[in-house]
Formats: structure tokens, sequence, C-alpha cells
């Protein structure tokens, strides 16, 4: 049997997706990233510094929990949590920060820069630059500051300075540009932490390897409380990095169904969403050859979801080549479904889970019901969502208002 | 012999160096935008360097990046481009013309498509961004075949083990980007440019044109006594930013074209 465990091959490339599509002032970065990736991996002592890290720091392993009466009310397949918004900083992101930053420090560099969605990706990497006492600049769309305040605080907090994105829509997408614009005017003393499995090569690869704990933990778990593999796998999509962090351990294994959830925002068919693979098509973006929403003349659509996490136009390339190669099943769901989710957690599990990993449980509630009560199922609970009370808080007035107005 | 050889071996024998110039096609609007590109040869311009417009310039700074927002405003895409390069090839068949941007809205458009129509319509050359040698075959490879010049990009982070791959695949002339950073930011200093001139000149024969944070006749001068072209981007775009009208804008980007020719043409006397 062919592996689907082996990508990239040594260009960078998942089948037709991926590569090293940047400006020729990173190139020799990027390649120095990648023989020192490469080197790192070989060395047991970076090995044993991780793992100190992700246990005594992070607090891993994480649960995998099974939920009890989630699983009661859809009155079908056995569902699981695995628990990412335990993590220090409260989502999976700090996986690959602690690795990266370490990484960072081996190369001796001393100033750290980040794009962030949600907040989380910036307050994991404001997080492991406190703790290793460099610098750290993270670059965040003004829509998002807007809607992620507490996030904001927690960066400035932790001693990191925030830069609000104002271009395009003041998305990801565009604070991803300034991130590329600040590395490439300042290659000598930065290090570019990339915090999903996008990017250019080594990026993917070298994020995925780092979330890959997730799906790792996971396998031991099952087998611990079940004496088995999970028959499914469920986990939200933006750039995918919990996703491929869950999955990837799994893509070997024929008898796990794999599910990806995009963000379908207002609806695919409204033009409104964030879901790259159900409603883009490939194109080059950001280091990286994938799928992307883009309009006939090759120019980027802003994304649009609830969830800041998920609102990006693009998707790492292995997930498009997952897609294309059909391993994984790529569905969506919209913004008012993850919300009906989201409250539908914390009423029954007591859980309130962040709004990207609500997309995740949506899917759930549509799968679980019509499957027998001996199919496991895990679903990536990759965040909590604290960093959502405003949002929600926003939601739920509107909606009343809406009522009262009908 | 291509449009691009011809020129700089003409202005070899002139002693000068060119004037490279860059705006963005469709800035800010496409009737001004062709004005400027028709008036830039008498203004002075040597080679022309013709942006096309994407949301996503990662590697320009604020002014380009205005530039690419106010075109795709003006509803400016590929095939305009290509149509201003057609309407501009009418009256000049001598100034050599190089399109220049990201690599999607070509990948978008289809790169066959694209080769066969940039060729028909008198481009001559192509620099994109987000190309480098390593992904060769997605467009340098095919573009070179049908006889389009492609222009690397180097830098002062491609050092001496990575610019003969950089250059092998480089044609026209070579572009060296003399700071680390987005177009339209700081300049280089005079001893750094003149290493790195010195440090291309051991590995190619092709024509060395500076670029990045050139902004006055005298700045330009200065560089035309070191190099075989000078480009000039942001400058002349800041022009269209702050102009109230499009006869403004197109007034301001060729008079500063003409500033700049002369002084790059005084350089060397």
């Amino acid at each position: 049997m062919t592996s689907f465990r082996n990508g990239p091959d040594t260009n960078g490339l998942f089948g037709a997706f991926g590569g090293q599509y940047v400006a020729e002032t990173l190139m020799p970065l990027i390649h120095d990233l990648a023989d020192e990736y490469e080197k790192a991996k070989q060395d047991p002592e970076f090995a044993k510094e991780l793992a100190y890290f992700q246990r005594d720091y992070v607090g891993r392993p994480s649960p995998l929990y099974f939920a009890e009466r989630l699983t009661e009310h859809c009155g079908g397949a056995k569902i699981y949590f695995k628990r990412e918004e335990l993590n220090h900083t409260g989502a999976h992101k700090i996986n690959n920060c602690i690795g990266q930053i370490l990484l960072a420090r081996r190369m001796g560099k001393k100033r750290i820069i980040a794009e962030t969605g949600a907040g989380m990706h910036g307050v994991a990497t404001a997080t492991v630059a406190a703790r290793f006492g460099l610098e750290c600049v993270i670059y965040m769309g003004t829509t998002d500051i807007d809607r992620q305040q507490a996030n904001v605080f927690r960066m400035k907090l932790l001693g990191a300075k925030v830069i609000p994105v104002v271009a395009g829509t003041g998305t990801l997408k565009d604070a991803m540009n300034e991130a590329l614009r600040d590395w490439v005017t300042n290659v000598d003393s930065t290090f570019y932490l990339i915090g999903t499995v996008a990017g250019p090569h080594p990026y993917p690869a070298m994020v995925r390897d780092f979330q890959a704990v997730i799906g790792k933990e996971t396998r031991e778990q099952m087998q611990a409380q079940e004496g088995r593999l999970p028959d499914s796998l469920v986990a939200c999509i933006g750039g995918g990095s919990n996703a491929m962090g869950l999955f990837h351990p799994f893509l070997d294994d024929q008898s796990v169904e794999i599910i990806g959830v995009e963000a379908a925002g207002h609806g695919i068919e409204t033009g409104k969403h964030a879901a790259s693979l159900n409603g883009g098509v490939p194109g080059v973006l950001h280091g990286n050859r994938t799928f992307l929403l883009q309009d006939d003349d090759g120019q980027i659509i802003d994304a649009h979801s609830i969830s800041a996490g998920l609102d990006y136009p693009g998707i790492g390339p292995e997930h498009a080549w997952l897609h294309e190669i059909g391993r994984v099943q790529y569905t969506s769901v919209t913004d008012n479904e993850a919300l009906d989710a989201f409250h539908k957690c914390c009423r029954l599990e007591g859980i309130i889970p962040a709004l990207e990993s609500a997309h995740a449980l949506a899917e759930v509630f549509k799968r679980a019901p019509s499957l027998p009560s001996d199919h496991l199922m895990v679903i990536n609970l990759s965040g909590r969502g604290d960093k959502d009370m405003q949002t929600v808080m926003h939601h739920m007035a509107d909606a009343v208002n809406q009522q009262e107005n009908n | 012999m291509s449009r691009l050889q011809a020129r700089f071996a003409e202005l070899k024998q002139q002693n000068r160096a060119a004037l490279v110039t860059f705006v963005t096609a469709g800035d800010p609007g496409y009737d001004a935008s062709l004005a400027i590109l028709k008036g830039l040869p008498k203004a002075g311009a040597d080679v022309i360097e013709l942006g096309m417009p994407f949301t996503d310039p990662m590697a320009d700074g604020p002014a380009i990046q205005l530039a690419n927002i106010r075109a795709l405003a003006a509803k400016q895409d590929l095939a305009k481009t290509l149509k201003m390069v057609r309407e501009f090839r009418q009256d000049d068949q001598g100034t050599p013309l190089v399109l220049m941007g990201y690599f999607n809205p070509i990948h978008k458009y289809g790169v066959e498509r694209f080769i066969a129509e940039a060729k028909e319509s008198g481009v001559d050359g192509l620099i994109v961004v987000d190309l480098p040698p390593e992904h060769n075959v997605d467009l340098c490879d095919p573009a070179q075949a049908a006889g389009l010049d492609f222009i690397r990009l180097t830098t002062p982070t491609t050092d001496d083990k990575r610019l003969p791959k950089v250059l092998n695949g480089s044609s026209g002339f070579v572009y060296y980007v003399s700071v680390a950073g987005v177009t339209g930011a700081g300049s280089a200093t005079l001893e750094h440019v003149e290493q790195a001139v010195a440090r291309l000149r051991r590995h190619t024969d092709l024509p060395v044109s500076i670029g990045f944070g050139i902004r006055t006749p005298e700045h330009a001068a200065t560089i035309a006594r070191l190099a075989e072209g000078v480009v000039v981007g942001s400058a002349l775009i800041d022009q269209i930013e702050k102009a109230d009208s499009s006869d403004a804008a197109i007034k301001g980007v060729l008079d500063l074209c003409s500033q700049l020719a002369e002084g790059v043409r005084g350089a060397r006397q």
C-alpha cells in the first residue's frame, strides 16, 4: 500500500500543491530553515527539549474525553473530545509555537514575528516569546482586533507589540501579507513563526509535525480506552493546522473516516464564506499553491466567517492534496449552524468551545445521530471559547432584535 | 536580437545607463494609465516595467500597494493590461516593455494562453516576484521557449552559492534589489551597491539594473554611474497618489520621469 504520510517531496510539494512561491529575498532564509529543521528532527536533544515543554509547560497530553451527554443527545455514535482547549493558552496553537520557538533559538534569532486571525496564534506566540525572552511582533487585521479585544490585551500583557493591519479587509490574509513584508525587511534578525500548515515549504510540513502530537496521543488514548482505533475523525479547517495534527497519524488507517469542516459563513451559495476547497479553485498565494477563493482574474476574494480563526481565503496545501485524492472528505458548516452547536456544547457538556471548534461540533450533530452506537467518533476540540464572548453576545442580541421586529 | 538586448547595446554605445520606470497598469484608471505609458519613452524612459495589479502584493510597500488598489478599483484586469500593451505598441516599436507582478493572476489566466497573448501583444519580458528558480517549470521555462525574457530579482540575501542558480534562468537583464525590504523602502549605501554590482559581474554578463528606494534625479545619477540600469517605481507612483485629477497624475509622472532621465543621462559625463 502506498502511504499518504510521506509528503512533501524534496521540492515541498504534496502532489501539485505546496512549493516555495516567495520573493527571492526570502528563498535563502527558507532553505536555511528547512535545513535547520531537518537537523533538529535528527537531534535527540531537540526531541527531549520539545517533550519537556509539551508536558510541563503546555500541559500535554490533553485528555481524550468521552462526551457522554452529547452522545446521549445525538443518540448515535459514541463521541469523544480531544481536549486541545485545555492546553496552556487555550488552543492547539501552542503545540506548534513551542516547536518553532525552540528552532528559532537554535538558529540564534532574536526577534519573532507572527500573523494572527482570532488571536490564538498571536497569544501562543507572545507566550513562548515571553518564556524565552525574545522580542515579539504580532500582525493582526483591524477587523480582527475589533472582534478579539481580549486576545489583543493578552498579547500586550505578554509583552508583544501588536501591529494593526488596515489593508484589505483587515483579516488574517492581510496580516500574513504584512508579516511577510516585515520578514523580507528584517531578514537577519527575524524568525517568522507561521501559525498554520500553510506558507512556503518547510512550514506546512513543519507545523504539521509539531501538531501531529494531537493525533499520536489520540491513537494511544483510544487504544487504551476502547482497545481499537476510532472510526471517524472530525476537525474544523481554516488554514488547517488542528485538523492536520489530528488527521496525519491516521492517514494510512483506511478504516478511519476523516472529515474536515470548512466555514461556509452565510452559505457557500452566497459567496460570503471561507470554504476554499468547497468554493475555491487552485492558485498561488502566501508561498504555496493551494485552493483559493479568487475571482476570474485571479484576484483573491476576502473570506467570511463568524469565526476569525477560519476567516482565510486559502487552506494548507496538504489538505488540498488530500481533498484531490479523496482521502479526506471536506464538508462545510454555516455561521448559524456553528452558533447552534456552540450553545448546545455549552449546555450539554459544560464546555464553552471556540467558534472555530463549534464548526466541527456542528458536523458531529449532523453525522452522529444516524451512526451506530459502537461507532467511535473523535472531534478535535481545538480551542476554548472565552475569546468569542463578545461575538456571541452581539449575535444573540441581533437575534433577539430580529425576533422583536418580526 | 530582443528589444531588451538591442536597447542595452545601444545605450552601452552611448555610454549611459538605462532609466527603467515602473508604473502599475490601470492606475489611476485605464485611459490615464495608457497616456502615462505612451508618454514615458518621450519623457526619457528607456525600459518600461508595467505592473500587473494583484490584491495581495506581498513584496510591495505602501505606494505600490495603493497603486494596485486604485487599479483594481478601476476594474483593471490581466486582459486589459495586455490590451494596454497592444495599444502602446501601435506607436512604439523600440522601447522594451516588461510585465511585472505576482503569479496568481497568470496562473488563473492560464500560463500557455498568457505567454501567447503577451508575446503577440508586444511584451518583451516578465518579472514575477513570487516565482524563484525553484519554480522555473511553472512559467520561466515555457516563457523563454516562446521568446520572452525572464528577468530575475537578485537581492542582498542571494549569496554566491545561490547566485548561479538564480542567474541561470535569467535573460534580458538582472534586477538587483538593493535593500532587503519591500518596494519603496529606504535605499542602500553606495558602497553596498558597488560591492553588489561587482559581485554580480563575476557571475553574469547580463546588464545589471538597480532598484528599490531610488527617488531623485541625483540619486538616479549616482546609481547610473555604477550599473547599466536604474529602476524607479514608488517615486513615480507617489505622483499619482498625490494628484487630484487624471491630468495632474499624467503630468506628475512624466515630469518626474524627465527629471530622472536628465539625471541618468548626465551621470557619466
